[in-house]
């Protein structure tokens, strides 16, 4: 009844071509970010924020990222921590190196380092495809495990093999409690969702989805795929190096390469799966189910093990917590393949010819 | 020169058991278009029962001490293996038929999730060993051609001798009986074979339980190598380079896959790992496989991929 786009006439190419064309959904997207900016923080304590809200946060900014590359372009990609780990150790060089360095300009270049990574790396893609592909950009993940185990310098000789950053501010603002690291991440995402939406509907998101769904037909139509690959690569590795270094700087602080693992890439690629390929709005669902599940899980199993009586050890549920989640990645696979998102969309559909089912 | 000999042998050896691992990866791909994560889970799964059978069998039996006892618990880890796959095709596959590659590959990583946990509940989490029997001494070969002769594990050449009689029997298998031909068939076009009256169901669930076998010959020999524990499901990591090298859809090539990154990998970390550092056959190997893929993107067996507009 109220979702309706009845009597909102276009009267501009400006309208016509905004993000948003319904109003309700304008009114929608202002609410949501009211609601994360300033109702959020009053409402929600530490732990929320430590646990839950960070993580998703920078992880969503992550999944955007592969989701250009996955969802928009087609190269499916294993290697996603290993480009999360290369933004993560450039912006910490870039921070202690130069002297007076700005934390976002430090972020920045951690990410144009990872997107220079990422187009090295997504060279292969032009002579390799599919399932071949996934697999080679598993490369790129054990070659940075080993380089930044490895080599020193890059690590700044720390004898433990963990870096470590401290006091945080951007322009006199400091970032030292978890609330405005919260804000801090949700600014940045907040930017990049808004640099990813326009991308895609622009010529650059078109030339991707046509490589993606056929790339020698889109070739034939006049589209670089060595363009149009690559920037896809520099494009993503951009966004999930920043969201590495703002893993690194702001949610842990300190880190080694491990927080970077192949376990990592899975989890990213679950998340953009999960939620929807080729769907913004996807990358947030997918997110936030991957981060919650585990913890809602480690939280429920312990009262449902009081409630039935059964007393279950903290092994016990560590496997159960395994078993629950991959049978639950199961179940929505199966049940929706195209991810979360396509429930959203599906949803939004029923709402506008509601009352009537066509 | 003896030295040199020495790692090729060591690696061809070591190649010979990613084979192994490798060799499930395709059998499942070939004939079901799904690249099978949960290989890694399966070798771990089937270990682990093989280690804890062996165990509690010949204890409720009587039969300590005898072969007998691992002959009975190898037989029932299979029958068990048997199951898992039956109940992954039921469960699962069945309902992604025609799904992207993508989705399918997913899929198997929650399977390998679910084994992963369903294996350390029924079985336990902590390092077991597995005891089959396999001499673990070295041995000298060529003694009198090379000062000191050639230093093998004797453990690893039968494990390796294994591995090869089992590539024969499934080559034979493949070749000589009708399910064989009828895998070979569904491998080559889904359609036609169904169409032909070759029910696909009962393939795939064939399929995976060969797959599970496999799995149950790899898990025992690396089991017994390095002792069943949860890394063993990594060891699908380390054969992930060797299927894309031998390509997707080779049988041959995951063997002769195997049998490059085995050696490139020794020799690399032996020859080339001191000057950077050591600790680099694992991505040698991933490196290794990429600049094959520049030059044949399909890997060096696998089917050329044409492309129709």
């Amino acid at each position: 009844m109220l979702y309706r786009e009845n009597g909102q006439f276009k009267t501009s190419y400006a309208a016509d071509q905004q993000i948003f064309p319904i109003t309700q959904d304008r009114w929608a997207i202002i609410g949501i970010l009211v609601f994360a900016f300033v109702a959020v923080p009053l409402l929600v304590d530490e732990y929320m924020f430590r646990a839950i809200l960070i993580p998703f946060v920078i992880l969503s900014l992550a999944a955007l990222g592969v989701n250009l590359l996955v969802g928009f372009c087609g190269q499916i990609t294993l290697g996603a921590g290993a480009f999360m780990a290369v933004g993560a150790y450039a912006a910490y060089n870039f921070h202690i190196r130069i002297e007076g360095m700005p934390l976002l300009a430090s972020l920045l270049l951690g990410g144009l380092t990872s997107a220079a990574v990422g187009i090295v790396f997504g060279i292969p893609s032009l002579r390799v495809r599919g399932l071949y592909l996934a697999v080679a950009t598993l490369a790129a993940q054990f070659f940075t495990d080993w380089v930044f185990l490895r080599v020193p310098w890059f690590t700044d000789y720390a004898s433990s093999g963990s870096v470590s950053v401290s006091n945080l501010q951007v322009m006199g603002w400091q970032i030292n409690n978890p609330l405005n690291k919260y804000l801090f991440c949700l600014a940045i995402l907040t930017v990049f969702a808004l640099m990813a939406k326009n991308m895609t509907r622009s010529a650059i998101g078109r030339q991707w989805m046509a490589i993606r769904d056929m790339d020698v037909a889109a070739e034939v139509i006049g589209i670089r795929p060595l363009f149009a690959k690559l920037s896809a690569f520099a494009v993503s590795s951009f966004f999930v190096g920043t969201a590495g270094a703002l893993w690194g700087f702001v949610h842990l602080a300190s880190w080694e390469p491990a927080a970077f693992s192949v376990d990592r890439s899975f989890q990213l690629l679950f998340m953009v799966i999960i939620g929807g390929l080729g769907s913004i709005m996807g990358s947030f669902f997918g997110a936030a189910f991957i981060v919650i599940l585990p913890i809602a899980l480690n939280q429920l199993l312990p009262a449902i093990g009081d409630l039935v009586g059964v007393e279950i050890s903290t092994a016990g549920i560590s496997h159960a917590e395994l078993i629950i989640f991959g049978g639950l990645i199961i179940f929505f696979l199966i049940k929706e393949p195209h991810g979360i998102a396509r429930l959203w969309s599906t949803g939004k559909e029923k709402l506008r010819l509601w009352p009537f089912p066509h | 020169m003896g030295f040199f000999l020495e790692t090729l042998i060591g690696g061809l050896m070591a190649g010979m058991l990613y084979a192994l691992v490798a060799l499930g990866f395709v059998l499942i791909f070939k004939a079901s278009g799904v690249f099978n994560f949960a290989q890694g889970a399966m070798v771990l799964f089937a270990a682990l029962a093989m280690a804890r059978f062996a165990e509690w069998i010949p204890g409720w039996f009587g039969l300590e001490g005898s072969y007998l006892g691992t002959a009975a618990a190898f037989v029932v880890a299979g029958a068990l293996m048997f199951v898992v796959a039956w109940l992954i095709e039921r469960l699962v596959l069945r309902h992604l038929v025609n799904q992207e590659g993508a989705t399918l590959l997913m899929a198997t990583l929650g399977i390998a999730y679910v084994l992963e946990g369903i294996g350390s509940t029924m079985f336990g989490s902590s390092i077991y060993t597995i005891d089959v029997g396999m001499p673990k001494d070295p041995v000298f070969l060529f003694e009198g051609i090379f000062p000191g002769g050639l230093l093998i594990n004797k453990e690893d050449f039968i494990a390796a001798l294994i591995a090869a009689v089992l590539v024969g029997l499934l080559t034979l298998f493949f070749q000589k009986t009708t399910t064989g031909r009828a895998l070979r068939a569904v491998a080559d076009d889904h359609q036609a074979a169904q169409s032909i009256g070759i029910p696909l169901n009962r393939i795939w669930v064939i399929v995976w339980c060969v797959a599970g076998l496999v799995a149950l010959v790899a898990g025992v020999i690396w089991g017994s190598k390095l002792g069943v524990q949860f890394s063993l499901s990594t060891v699908a990591l380390r054969a992930l380079p060797v299927v894309i090298l031998g390509g997707l859809t080779s049988v041959p090539g995951a063997i002769i896959g195997g049998l490059i990154i085995g050696v490139g990998e020794k020799l690399s970390e032996v020859y080339l790992g001191p000057m950077v550092g050591g600790g680099i056959e694992i991505w040698f190997a991933y490196v290794l496989a990429l600049v094959v893929l520049l030059f044949r993107p399909q890997g060096l067996f696998g089917e050329k991929i044409i492309d129709r507009v």
